[in-house]
């Protein structure tokens, strides 16, 4: 099950935030500068996981993506396989640049909803329910309509 | 008036667009601006200025950390539009910020079934990503049927995600499995692998919870398993079957041919295989087959220069540790080299890796090793390797030590380690080393002294436990010391304080210790002949003493009162305290010292009080076994569940206090009463209390009579007769432990030096958790479904499936409450000799039976 995705920039800013189980803002924004400050002291080249116990609870990882300006950050527990969550955020950042041709931050930052449309056809309540981005992108266009 | 307000306000309303642009502008007050138009806009009538607000307050609420929880109700108002985009905002807003506490929440009820059986599929897709999101008991139940048709949709993508949601479903509400279980299992069969994925998915966060349940379905996931060509549904398949195995060991074996078939593939993912991989460490490691192939497969892993492969690889084998640990020995080099890699995460599991080869042979080699790379370390991972070091070492009661001089000159010099901050786990076995094992005191000594001397370490906070520690073992164990003098010295250095009170009032005990020793020492050199004190002192224990000559016992003498005198003043109350005591006492023999090197009297008083103080400190100190308190026989009559009320009104304060104290659930606790060890052999018949003691209570309870609850009984305290009323006051005194509370059991081993251990083990136990009613009606459900839904082709065994289904559901409570109290009994530590455990186990002997597994399968 996934637990959250996030998707915030270099300086610390969340520009997406999605928690599949529920908790107030105040412990939201609190993990969101939990998990920036784990990430901003990663050194390059090393592997894209980390354990992440203490801010989300027994049995949680965390992989995560640096894409230019952008951390893409996906939370998962024990029934998500860790390169396969890997290949989810490949999968989400390629339907992003589908959407936008060649996306870059400022596109997520003023496309909030079409945002979440795109993450709402990838997970869907801390599942993943599709793993194709074309299909994702034809659900996309289907709604957008 | 207030109409063209509003008409002002949906015109020239702000949409989320500009409330972003306006933030980007940076402007500190902007977001409570926006706030309080947000809050205006709102309330008005018009769905479109509501919904662009609501939209712009979740926006705020994911962003920027602001409450939306009092827009409830409104979100609730713009779901109800028949606009699509208004919905899509409104379902948002709920998905994101209602929970169980809201207020409104069966305000949505009604909407959502509409909105389920709307023939718009992208409708259904919102109320049921919302349901999936925040649906409670009631809706769960309200909305099963519609959920149960919409299983059966023909539109795929709304199948999906209705296969997604009763997951959630079945959580809150789990009668629904009567409803949908049935339908959710068809789907196991159908041939669109997103839809197989989805299905899966779920069955594989169902069995997480509760593997026993969803056994019978093992042979339909067998299937997929050999069959699927999809690596996202192999990959959840697997972790079912890593579940379902894990209860059930003839699945092992089945499934192991698929697995290795899956791994021996070309081109297969790197995701499936690592997923292979696990599954076999965790679950299959039996099979001999699969676990060399799995070990050959994770080589590569490891050899993979892909950062993320070589974590995964170390991640794997730290699974299989434990059972297999050939499979680390194998790929040593790897586990070594990773330690200095730059990721700081492969460095952990290297780490954890290496300390799990660690057996008696090579300890002192690799901790060599590690010592070093701690050195050049950062601090993090610095404490990471002493910490485990620590771990690993005093595991079992030290069972990996054979050489204890050499342990404990480690520890010593981890306290010399710059970023050290395991002082108190150091402390907290210097010490247990100090009572456990005897040979090893003269090291202990030699390295206490060597930490005390040196006056740099007393500013370091992170040592002070280390030196309160060796402090204490100065001054236990003086008798091995080469030279008191210098102990005394470095005791009351005038450095000390830097150190809290607490431990300086015990750098001054200590320093007492040393000077009743020396002085006990001098005086018996004094007398050689006759004295049994002489013979003790001289012939126990290899003692470094030379006797001391006047000279020196006056220089000990006057050194130590100078170095008290400054401390007579001090604020903290036992500083101060113990800091007088030792000056009286000096005070009280000091004259007697000058005049000893005269006269021979040996009756003196202070030759008298030295002997006494001599006798205090010549017990020896064991460890206490963590069960110690529990073991205290209770006095006759002493009814430990009567009611106490009657006392919180006379002292509330002290009772509460006393009641936590009872149980020692913390480590080893030191008492400096008198404990006296015993052997095994020894009878059993307690000592009677000394006499001191009772008569100290008697005098404590002169002087501070007030504070006692009013008596009816005499001030013998070992008055332990019926007549108890409720009302007793005699707090058992700490000096009447049971002496046969813990029994040393000594290890016999040639050349490693003898270690006390307890029988019933050190560790305090843990409580064990609660269950959750949910869970069990969950599994109840799914068990009941899956025996009564009788399939086709085996009519003819219905009926004994019938038969056995009686049995099943009566097996079933009693399995989930063994298995429950199974697991809390292992909670409550291994070794729990308790009787009522094992008449617990007995029973489940007879009444667990394993659930059915299909033949197909057999």
């Amino acid at each position: 099950m996934i637990k959250a995705v996030m998707m915030m920039n270099t300086q610390g800013k969340p520009r997406l935030a999605k928690f599949y189980d529920f908790l107030p803002v105040e412990k939201q924004q609190e993990l969101i500068r939990g998990v920036f400050s784990v990430l901003s002291s990663r050194p390059e080249n090393v592997s894209n996981f980390l354990e992440i116990d203490s801010l989300f609870g027994p049995d949680s990882r965390l992989v995560y993506k640096h894409y230019a300006t952008l951390y893409f950050v996906l939370v998962f527990d024990g029934s998500e396989n860790e390169l396969a969550m890997l290949d989810l955020i490949q999968v989400l950042v390629e339907t992003l640049d589908k959407c936008f041709s060649n996306v870059c931050e400022l596109d997520i930052v003023f496309n909030y909803s079409k945002m979440h449309t795109v993450l709402d056809e990838i997970v869907f309540g801390g599942q993943v329910l599709e793993t194709r981005s074309d299909e994702v992108m034809k659900a996309v266009e289907e709604i957008s309509k | 008036m207030a109409s063209s307000n509003s008409l002002m306000d949906s015109l020239f309303q702000r949409s989320l667009e500009d409330l972003i642009k306006g933030l980007r502008l940076g402007e500190s007050t902007f977001i409570s601006r926006s706030l309080e138009e947000i809050r205006r806009e709102i309330k008005l009538t018009d769905l479109s200025t509501k919904s662009v607000a609501l939209q712009k307050l979740s926006y705020l609420a994911a962003l920027h950390g602001v409450d939306m929880t009092w827009a409830a109700f409104h979100a609730v108002e713009v779901v109800s539009s028949s606009r699509f985009a208004h919905k899509r905002i409104g379902y948002h807003a709920i998905a994101q910020s209602f929970s169980d506490q809201t207020p409104v929440m069966l305000l949505i009820t009604n909407q959502l079934r509409k909105d389920l059986n709307s023939s718009n599929e992208h409708e259904v897709s919102l109320a049921l990503e919302c349901l999936a999101r925040i649906g409670t008991d009631d809706l769960a139940r309200d909305l099963t049927s519609e959920v149960f048709t919409l299983l059966g949709s023909s539109k795929a993508l709304v199948r999906k995600k209705a296969i997604g949601v009763v997951l959630r479903v079945f959580d809150k509400y789990p009668d629904a499995v009567k409803v949908c279980f049935k339908r959710l299992v068809e789907n196991l069969e159908s041939s669109d692998p997103q839809l197989l994925s989805a299905v899966v998915g779920v069955f594989c966060e169902l069995t997480a919870k509760d593997p026993r349940s969803y056994l019978p379905l093992a042979p339909e996931f067998y299937k997929i398993l050999v069959d699927s060509r999809n690596n996202w549904v192999l990959i959840k398949v697997l972790k079912i079957f890593a579940k379902l195995a894990s209860i059930e060991p003839r699945l092992a074996k089945k499934v192991a041919d698929p697995v290795c078939e899956h791994m021996r593939k070309q081109n297969v993912g790197k995701s499936l295989l690592f997923e292979c991989i696990r599954t076999v460490f965790s679950s299959l490691s039996n099979q001999e087959v699969a676990l060399k192939l799995a070990v050959v497969k994770i080589r590569e892993f490891l050899m993979d220069d892909d950062p993320n492969l070589k974590y995964l690889g170390l991640h794997a084998l730290s699974i299989v540790a434990p059972k297999h640990l050939w499979a680390v020995l194998e790929n040593k080099e790897a586990v070594v080299k990773a330690m200095s890699d730059e990721d700081p995460n492969v460095k952990l599991e290297a780490l954890h890796l290496l300390m799990a080869m660690v057996n008696e042979d090579n300890v002192t080699e690799i901790s060599r090793i590690l010592m070093n790379y701690a050195l050049k370390s950062d601090p993090l991972f610095c404490n990471e390797i002493i910490g485990s070091i620590l771990v690993a070492c005093s595991r079992d009661s030290y069972e990996i030590i054979v050489d204890f001089d050499w342990y404990v000159s480690l520890l010593g010099e981890m306290a010399r380690v710059p970023h050290c901050q395991r002082g108190k786990e150091i402390e907290h076995q210097l010490i247990d080393i100090g009572t456990r094992v005897k040979d090893a005191k003269l090291e202990l000594v030699r390295v206490s002294r060597a930490l005390l001397i040196d006056p740099a370490l007393l500013g370091n906070q992170f040592l002070h436990p280390i030196l309160s520690a060796a402090a204490w073992a100065s001054g236990e164990y003086v008798e091995f010391s080469k030279s008191p003098y210098e102990i005394a010295e470095a005791l009351l250095q005038p450095r000390t304080c830097l150190l809290p009170d607490s431990i300086r009032a015990i750098y001054i005990y200590s320093a007492f210790k040393v000077l009743v020793f020396s002085l006990g020492a001098y005086f018996s050199s004094q007398e050689p002949t006759s004295s049994p004190l002489a013979q003790e002192s001289t012939s126990s224990g290899p003692s470094m003493v030379n006797g001391f000559t006047y000279n020196s016992i006056s220089s000990l003498v006057n050194m130590i009162e100078l170095g008290l005198c400054s401390l007579s003043g001090t604020i903290d109350v036992e500083v101060q305290e113990r800091a007088k005591n030792v000056l009286g006492f000096i005070g009280m023999i000091k004259h007697e010292i000058a005049e000893k090197a005269t006269s021979q009297n040996s009756e003196t008083e202070a030759h008298r009080a030295i002997a006494f103080m001599e006798d205090v400190f010549s017990e020896e100190l064991g460890p206490v076994s963590s069960t110690a308190q529990e073991k205290v026989p209770l006095p006759e009559g002493l009814d430990l569940n009567e009611n106490l009320e009657g006392l919180q009104e006379i002292c509330r304060e002290v009772l509460e206090p006393m009641a936590e104290s009872d149980y020692s659930s913390d480590k080893v606790s030191f008492s400096v009463a008198k404990l006296r060890i015993r052997d095994q052999e020894e009878a059993s018949s307690s000592l009677p209390p000394p006499l001191e003691s009772s008569s100290l209570l008697a005098e404590h309870r002169k002087r501070h009579g007030l504070y006692y609850l009013s008596s009816q009984k005499s001030d013998d305290h070992n008055d332990r007769d019926g007549n108890d009323n409720n009302t007793s006051n005699e707090y058992p005194p700490a000096n009447e432990i049971s002496v046969d509370s813990f029994k040393p059991k000594k290890k016999i081993s040639k050349p490693r030096p003898v270690v006390v251990k307890l029988d019933e083990g050190d560790e305090p136990k843990r409580k064990p958790d609660a269950s959750s009613s949910n869970d069990e009606s969950l599994s109840r459900a799914i068990q009941t479904a899956l025996m009564g839904k009788g399939k086709g082709k085996e009519k003819e065994k219905e009926k004994e499936r019938v038969k056995e289904n009686h049995e099943m559901n009566v097996d079933t409570e009693n399995i989930e409450q063994s298995s429950r109290r199974e697991k809390k009994n292992k909670k409550n530590g291994e070794r729990s000799g308790k009787r009522s455990s094992r008449r617990q186990r007995g029973k489940e002997a007879s009444v667990t039976k394993p659930v059915e597994v299909p033949d197909l399968l057999l």
